[in-house]
């Protein structure tokens, strides 16, 4: 198991192996000059501007929206609770598409940062919201008797307890921001991961895109660190064993409208909009965009691929969550280190390593489905990991030597008892891996072999050529297939604060 | 003459339509210690609640040195009461050091000021002035309760309100804690009101107990009138071991079991119940040769360390009796005992 475990440990170092190897190979000198150029200096203006507006702005609106839903008494929170949720059912690119059919004029640094926020501000609202559920009320109280009132507990003593949710969903955020293709491309706005997709459609394996792959690899790195430095020490456990006790909602009084007001406003924009472009194109396409047999393919082969990498990744990520979670030491230390760099690194960059790992190292891989199932495996595997790795935390090594002691093989055990119990964890990360997969733009459109034609890359195909109505079936049916991830999202929020 | 701090005149209050408080009258004179005893789920945390200004009360008023700050119609928010307000596990910000907790409710001072009256109240509590950059968690049970308390104090509340203070340390650490922590209320002169479901912490620190049943007092009175002279026998067996017998009462004494014993108060003549105290009970050895009347045989006894629990069958059809006694050289089981009785007893028809 343990050279299981160091192999995928291993793998998932293949794409900072490959801007390493990518580096040294084009020279200094070359690397240099391709680095150090005007063009390269845009799209780090473009990327860092994207980041520090739109990050900042879902903070706002994630904190603002979980506050209003979990702590005061606005009429319709158990409606708005999963609402908020479900624009993470819309992949940001099909958001992309919905705006520009609204607006096309829409483009650039104002219309990436207005698309991303819309479709990116849940990871902000999931956590926080969880935090708001979880955070004792007598802290609160507390501060209440020592004179602060409604907006004094807010930010002196509310928001400094939500910094580790936020900065863990920013940092998501800033992830997704930095590795997302399709939107940016339709807004025509040039980040960094833009840049690298164009040029690979230019010139293949190319010095000039490795080179940018590289920046964004560093533009990663530098995320991490500053969310790492942001974090520091702290830690934020509730002290004490008390009993939790039901909030008081906070009484909103005549700030009930403006509040529902700006509610009602987020819901159109970041689910109306969306919902009502795929509608409106459906419309005016009629039943003749419903090509039946290339929709019916291409659900087939997407459910395909994304079944098959699905399994295969909760299947891997077992082993390597047993180690996390039950052993100390070099290893676990490494797996925890690996997910965690490699959870941040844009899909762009492992399909960029894959295609030159495959064309160099192994011939016969290229194109294949092979490869492909392989390069979701890496992406994906941070998202199974952190769902199997909660599941096997809650199986106590107790329970395990006590069906030993009864007689059970340590298989028959693992079978009966830790399997048993992982068994709902690993569930919602194989449906997480599912979606994702399923809704997977960037690696798949560089890695698919011939033949391959996923929903994906069909609504790509289509929108690209600005035949919006034909893309419309396959909007439909991403956004379809992305709503159990938005029910499993909710409902692991929900648990988090039962626990 | 003493000025009363808080005084609560027929509050109420219902959840979801259930009523939790009924008619709720309480007076807290300036510098005592009240403590509110009740098994959980009585409605004491409620009182308090309302009382700090968490809840608002559906009828009755709340009064605070003079103001009042609670009715049906009208409720000031609790940061404008003045009260000091001490959680069960004292509810510390995870997020700020024990210096900083304590300075959350001293906003607007200078900084000097601020740091100097941190170290002042960290001595209150008797805690080093080291203490003051650490964090929250790296602190025992009862030096978080220490910290929650100072900073309560920092603002000089009229009023100190403590939920269940000492509830989530254990028993070595609740002796002692609450030794110390009535210390200090004590000198600082605060009058504090006090949560408990704990009748040895009840009786042990407060000036005045009220104790709770369903949402009402039963008693309300000094620590010894509520034990000794209980009104009701919730009140009676709420406080500690009963001994109930059948008797007849007849110009101030009782006939019973144990003999003729001496009734306290004025106790309707005729036929009742009397309730002693284990403790009022002496059972002495008496040799075979010696039986007289009123003697019983032990039939068990508990071991406690510095008490031992004696059951004893008494002659006759009555059912066996609990004595506690100091557990130095206790009659063994089958011994016969003669059973004599201290002080007077309660009678409650």
């Amino acid at each position: 198991m343990t050279s299981t475990v160091a192999i995928l440990v291993a793998a998932t170092l293949i794409p900072l192996g490959y801007v390493g190897w990518a580096t040294l190979s084009i020279g200094w000198s070359r690397a240099y000059h391709l680095v150090v150029r005007p063009r390269v200096g845009e799209l780090l203006f473009n990327t860092a501007a994207l980041v520090v507006i739109a990050v900042p702005l879902c903070v706002v609106i994630g904190v603002g929206v979980a506050w209003l839903v979990e702590r005061t008494d606005l009429p319709g929170r158990a409606l708005w609770r999963p609402l908020f949720v479900a624009p993470l059912a819309i992949p940001a690119f099909v958001n992309s598409y919905a705006w520009v059919g609204v607006l096309p004029s829409m483009h650039g640094l104002s219309a990436g940062v207005l698309v991303s926020t819309l479709s990116y501000f849940p990871f902000m609202y999931l956590p926080v919201a969880a935090t708001l559920r979880r955070l004792d009320p007598a802290v609160e109280e507390s501060a209440r008797a020592l004179g602060s009132d409604t907006a004094g507990v807010f930010f002196r003593v509310v928001l400094p307890q939500l910094r580790l949710a936020i900065l863990g969903g920013g940092l998501l955020i800033g992830v997704h921001l930095l590795a997302e293709f399709g939107a940016f491309a339709m807004l025509r706005f040039d980040t960094f991961t833009v840049a690298i997709f164009q040029q690979f459609q230019v010139t293949f394996d190319g010095a000039a895109g490795s080179m940018l792959a590289g920046v964004l690899v560093l533009l990663c790195l530098a995320l991490l660190l500053a969310e790492a430095l942001a974090r520091g020490h702290a830690r934020f456990a509730s002290i004490g064993a008390g009993v939790p006790r039901a909030m008081t909602p906070i009484h909103l009084g005549r700030n009930t409208i403006p509040a529902q007001a700006g509610l009602v406003a987020l819901a159109v924009l970041a689910l109306g909009v969306p919902v009502w472009t795929i509608m409106r194109w459906l419309w005016i396409g009629g039943a003749q965009v419903w090509v039946l047999n290339d929709i019916g393919m291409a659900v087939g082969q997407t459910v395909g691929l994304a079944t098959a990498a699905a399994v295969l990744t909760t299947v891997l990520a077992f082993p390597v969550a047993w180690v996390a979670v039950r052993s100390r030491g070099v290893l676990a230390r490494s797996v925890e280190g690996a997910n965690y760099v490699t959870s941040s690194l844009p899909g762009i960059v492992t399909a960029l390593a894959l295609v030159t790992v495959a064309i160099h190292v192994a011939r016969p891989l290229y194109q294949s489905v092979a490869l492909i199932v392989f390069a979701y495996v890496l992406l994906f595997m941070p998202q199974a990991l952190v769902n199997i790795r909660a599941g096997l935390a809650q199986v106590p090594p107790s329970l395990e030597e006590a069906s030993r002691s009864l007689g059970s093989s340590p298989t028959t055990t693992f079978l009966r008892v830790t399997l048993r119990l992982t068994a709902p964890a690993a569930a919602a990360g194989a449906a997480l891996v599912f979606v994702s997969v399923a809704t997977e733009l960037t690696a798949t459109l560089l890695l698919a072999p011939t033949g391959i034609r996923t929903l994906s890359m069909q609504f790509w195909s289509f929108s690209s050529e600005l035949d919006y109505a034909a893309a419309a079936p396959y909007a439909l049916a991403l956004v379809v297939l992305a709503i159990p991830v938005t029910l499993v999202l909710l409902r692991q929020s929900l648990k988090v604060a039962a626990l | 003459m003493t000025t009363t701090i808080l005084d609560v005149k027929g509050l109420a209050k219902s959840f979801h339509g259930n009523a939790v408080l009924h008619d709720i009258d309480l007076d807290l004179p300036s510098g005592t210690t009240t403590a509110v005893l009740g098994s959980s789920g009585c409605g004491k945390t409620t009182l308090l609640r309302l009382i700090a200004g968490f809840e608002t009360p559906d009828g009755g008023t709340i009064t605070i040195a003079g103001r009042q700050v609670a009715s049906p119609g009208s409720a000031v928010a609790p940061h404008r009461r003045g009260v000091g307000y001490v959680a069960q596990d004292g509810a510390l910000f995870p997020h700020l050091t024990v210096g900083q907790n304590i300075a959350y409710g001293l906003r607007g001072n200078a900084r000097s000021e601020v740091r100097a009256r941190v170290a002042e109240l960290l001595e209150t509590v008797s805690l080093d002035a080291s203490y003051a950059s650490r964090r929250p968690h790296q602190l025992s049970g009862g030096q978080q309760q220490r910290v929650a308390l100072a900073r309560a104090l920092a603002r000089h509340p009229v009023l100190m309100l403590l939920d269940e203070p000492f509830s989530a340390l254990d028993t070595g650490l609740r002796a002692s804690t609450r030794k110390a922590v009535a210390g200090l209320l004590a000198a600082a002169g605060v009058t504090t009101l006090l949560v408990t479901h704990d009748q040895e912490e009840a009786l042990s620190i407060a000036d005045q107990v009220a104790v709770m049943h369903d949402g009402r007092f039963t008693q309300v009175g000094s620590p010894q009138r509520v034990y000794r002279q209980p009104t009701d026998r919730f009140t009676a067996e709420f406080l500690g071991d009963c001994i109930s017998l059948p008797c007849t009462v007849a110009s101030g004494v009782a006939d019973c079991t144990l003999g003729r014993i001496p009734v306290q108060g004025s106790a309707p003549e005729g036929p009742a119940t009397l309730v002693l105290r284990p403790e009022q009970l002496v059972a002495t050895v008496v040799s075979d040769s010696e039986r007289l009347d009123g003697v019983g045989t032990v039939i068990a006894i508990e071991f406690l360390g510095h008490d031992v629990l004696l059951t004893i069958d008494p002659a006759g059809d009555t059912a066996p009796l609990i004595v506690r006694q100091h557990s130095l050289s206790p009659p063994p089981i089958d011994a016969k005992v003669r059973i004599e009785v201290v002080g007077n007893g309660i009678v409650l028809t």
